[in-house]
């Protein structure tokens, strides 16, 4: 016992590292090889951004912001692709922002993966568009609370916003029903409430998704001022799961594309990775405690 | 110091087991791309008789739709092998690697991935802040005839406000890029007074409204939260909300009398402050499991890549034809 | 002069911004305001890369420890700048295919679009993926039950790793449903809506009204801190 304390008083940290390298990458493997996902049960959190979605009739346009870049890809790649899954299913005008300089291309990117594969009947332009990225912040969220167009003058690939018609009848952001917001950090979901649910005097609705680091400081404003939320990839698979059986093809034997099952293949590696991490702790704890006591013994 | 032999081994055999990976099956990390042919007809106007306009566009597409033209027809032009992405994909993985052998320790392959995020990100950012904003907006502005030709033809015309505020913009923008001159830095302040001033008024609203207003008045709660079903008052979840409710309340209040340093924290206040503390650690505990939460996803994108683009061990989309598991197993077999 | 001037500058341009909030007739001067912000916002992005060019540019010339490194990123720094900017590879905009210029930066086939895809989302992806590895190494090390507040901060961290993941379900589900709000999963939720959100939002009220009484010194220029102690 005393030699397994003193392995662990002294352990490299490249072990820790290794295991866990292994943790994830074990369960990526396998759940790569054999196309098993862990089950999920949706939160209130998650529900309610699924019902708030649900709910817009055909048509109503959403403001789909992608404030972040690839860094929070990992987590946030998979929300934003079950939101605009759900969006485009549900027939609503999707008009994406972003306020991150790497957004407008992760937008690109959700369109391709998302509307093009599987809604090709939807129009760029009429049913969705990339309005793309202003820089400035907050202040670009001011200039839309009065005029949408003054804030985005162009779409990303150089249209001007007042010839869109997916952007018809639009003066400003409150104009919009809902938010939908997907973000990694500042300006995120917590300004898009400071600045501009709040003033919209309850007009727009918001609903998020965020990383891991945001989901406590954003608990606080749900559900009063934040109508829904995805808190980290766990949030991102309720979410998916939800969307995947609401949405699943009429044919029960036809399977649910791999890009719709992103965030729920990731919960294996989840998985092993926390358990790695409560054993570390404990063996930590164990080796605090055990080195405490043999101080107490030789002072004794 | 030196690599212990344990770790020597580690990475040898991660090496090999790469290179066989290399020798077998369809091999590893190969890009493809679709050829588009796009034709466009231009009507004739005031600049230009009218013309049609004819490029060729090459769009990424997944393995196996190469492999299923090729099996259909050899000679088919349709789709090929690309070269850029699949140097790219390499250079991904190359990136990808060398940042995590910092892992082990510092070494020039990180170092060499950190200059060149460095350097490429200052330049995205620029190049991103000059296409989307300032060509709109400042030079679309104050140039429109040359923009309108040249890059965007639908901007509309600014309005004389707008071209004044755009010469205020400048002239700022101007002296905040004196900040890089040898002399007359100190210019640089006044645009930076003009960002101080216009950030603090927009928060001292917005910090009120949402976050001092909105979120005292979230905090008053009913301490009693009947819960029913059927109009039949159910005793359990009725114990858990207004137990919730009771706690939420009695936590914000401590946590600010925590955090309220004019008195002293001795006595009663102490004694609520010490509770408030309990409180904050909670929070922060929820806070770390989240943060892991959090980087662990990150973590397995990454491995997700290393394992599907690169080295085609899983293949969850079925990219490819061949069945990964059978890679994986001739991989064991070798092994 | 040279700190009189800005601060009224701050003056003037915060009192636009708070009265535009409460009176219509304002409304659109504090919205030209923001969007001369925003313009000012992405000249800052250039005086960023200007700043990182003549750092680096300096440390080549001096030939100060890792200049290498530094000409690397000069090096990469104007590839992008250079292809971004000149939009090299980017194929004609399918709406106005007459104007070379008129093709998005980013559109495939592009040079930038390269570069985005293949050096920027997995450096920078893999930079912020480093940290689970950390994160890790710092519980084994850091994490130790010394007193209360340490047992309630590792407690919580448990219930959430474990209630967070299937570890959850399998652990507490067999708990009857009366004493559901017991199984780790609903725990964690219930620790997020109650005691976290309780920590949080006296944060955040602290932070508001920090933030307001910091706001106002600016406005009302008796906070001058922000100019430097400079000439």
């Amino acid at each position: 016992m005393s030699k397994f304390i003193t392995i662990l008083e002294g352990l490299d940290r490249r072990w820790i590292f290794l295991a866990m390298a292994i943790s994830v990458a074990g369960p990526i493997l396998i759940i790569g090889i054999t196309g098993k996902t862990l089950p999920e049960t949706p939160t209130p959190a998650a529900r309610a951004v699924y019902s708030e979605i649900e709910k817009l009739p055909v048509g109503t346009p959403v403001l789909i912001a992608f404030d972040f870049d690839p860094a929070s890809g990992g987590e946030l790649t998979p929300m934003a692709t079950s939101l605009v899954h759900q969006c485009a299913a549900r027939g609503l005008r999707m008009v994406f922002i972003a306020l991150w300089p790497l957004g407008p291309q992760l937008i690109d990117e959700t369109i391709r993966r998302v509307i093009l594969a599987d809604y090709p009947n939807l129009k760029e332009g009429i049913d969705y568009v990339n309005v793309g990225f202003q820089s400035g912040n907050e202040a670009v969220m001011k200039v839309m609370l009065t005029d949408f167009a003054k804030a985005f003058p162009i779409t990303k690939n150089g249209t001007a916003v007042g010839d869109v018609v997916a952007l018809k009848g639009i003066q400003r952001a409150s104009d919009f029903p809902l938010l939908v917001e997907v973000c990694a950090g500042y300006p995120g979901a917590k300004e898009w409430i400071q600045y501009v649910i709040s003033s919209s005097g309850g007009k727009i609705k918001m609903v998020t998704g965020c990383t891991g680091v945001q989901t406590p400081q954003l608990y606080p404003y749900y559900p009063v001022q934040l109508n829904g939320m995805l808190g980290a990839i766990k949030g991102a698979a309720e979410y998916e799961s939800l969307v995947n059986s609401s949405l699943a093809p009429k044919d029960s034997s036809a399977a649910i594309p791999a890009k719709y099952l992103e965030a729920q293949r990731r919960m294996g590696p989840q998985l092993g990775a926390h358990l790695l991490m409560v054993g570390l702790i404990i063996l930590g704890n164990i080796a605090f405690f055990a080195q405490r006591k043999s101080k107490v013994r030789a002072t004794s | 110091m030196k690599p212990s032999k344990t770790w020597v081994i580690i990475v040898a055999v991660i090496v090999v087991l790469v290179g066989i990976r290399m020798s077998i099956g369809q091999g590893m990390a190969r890009a493809y791309v679709e050829r588009v042919d796009q034709s466009v007809d231009v009507k004739a106007n005031a600049t230009h008789v009218a013309t049609t306009f004819k490029w060729t566009e090459w769009h990424p597409v997944q393995p196996k739709m190469y492999e299923a033209a090729q099996k259909a027809d050899a000679n088919q032009t349709r789709f090929a092998f690309s070269w850029a992405n699949t140097i790219g994909l390499w250079l991904s993985a190359f990136f990808t690697l060398a940042i995590f052998s910092f892992l082990y320790r510092d070494n020039p392959g990180y170092r060499l991935a950190e200059a060149v995020i460095i350097g490429v990100s200052a330049a995205y950012w620029g190049v991103v802040g000059f296409w989307d904003t300032l060509v709109p907006k400042l030079f679309g502005a104050l140039t429109p005839m040359l923009v309108h030709e040249k890059v965007l033809p639908s901007l509309p015309d600014p309005t004389m406000g707008q071209v004044v505020a755009m010469y205020f913009a400048l002239a700022l923008g101007i002296m905040l890029l004196m900040r890089l001159a040898p002399k007359g830095g100190w210019i640089s302040l006044w645009p930076i007074a003009f960002i101080i001033g216009v950030t603090a008024g927009l928060k001292i609203v917005s910090h009120v409204e949402s976050d001092l207003v909105a979120q005292t008045v979230a905090t008053f709660q009913p301490l009693v939260n009947l819960k029913s079903a059927d109009h039949v008052t159910q005793l359990w979840p009725t114990i858990w909300a207004s137990l919730a409710n009771i706690l939420l309340v009695v936590g914000v209040l401590c946590c600010l009398t925590y955090f309220f340093f004019s008195v002293d924290h001795k006595g009663a206040v102490g004694r609520v402050a010490r509770v408030g503390i309990m409180y904050l650690m909670i929070t922060f505990g929820a806070a770390f499991g989240f943060t892991v939460m959090g980087r662990v996803a990150l973590l397995a994108a990454r491995v997700e890549f290393l394992f599907d683009d690169w080295l085609w061990l899983i293949d969850p989309a079925g990219k490819r034809i061949v069945e990964m598991a059978t890679a994986v197993g001739s991989m064991l077999c070798w092994w | 002069m040279k700190r009189l001037v800005p601060m009224w500058i701050a003056i003037v341009a915060g009192f636009v911004m708070l009265l535009s909030a409460f009176f219509p007739i304002t409304e659109s001067l504090g919205e030209t305001m923001g969007d001369v912000f925003n313009v000012v916002a992405a000249i800052a992005f250039i005086l960023g890369a200007g700043s990182l060019a003549k750092v680096n540019l300096a440390k080549i010339s001096q030939r100060d420890q890792g200049w290498g490194y530094a000409a690397i990123t000069l090096i990469c720094f104007a590839i992008t700048l250079a292809v971004g900017l000149g939009k090299f590879g980017v194929p004609p905009s399918a709406q106005f295919p007459a104007l070379g210029w008129s093709g998005e930066k980013d559109a495939e086939g592009s040079i930038f679009g390269w570069i985005y895809e293949y050096a920027l989302v997995p450096i920078t992806s893999t930079m912020f993926a480093l940290l689970a590895f950390y994160v890790a190494s710092a519980a084994f090390r850091a994490f130790r039950a010394k007193n209360l507040e340490a047992i309630l901060l590792l407690s919580t961290a448990f219930i959430v790793l474990l209630g967070r993941t299937f570890a959850g379900v399998v652990l507490t589900g067999w708990l009857p449903d009366w004493a559901s709000g017991l199984r780790l999963e609903n725990l964690s939720v219930y620790i997020m809506q109650v005691f976290n959100t309780a920590g949080n939002r006296a944060i955040i009220i602290g932070i508001a009204l920090g933030v307001t009484a910091t706001s106002l010194r600016i406005l009302l220029g008796v906070d001058r801190s922000w100019m430097g102690s400079g000439d």
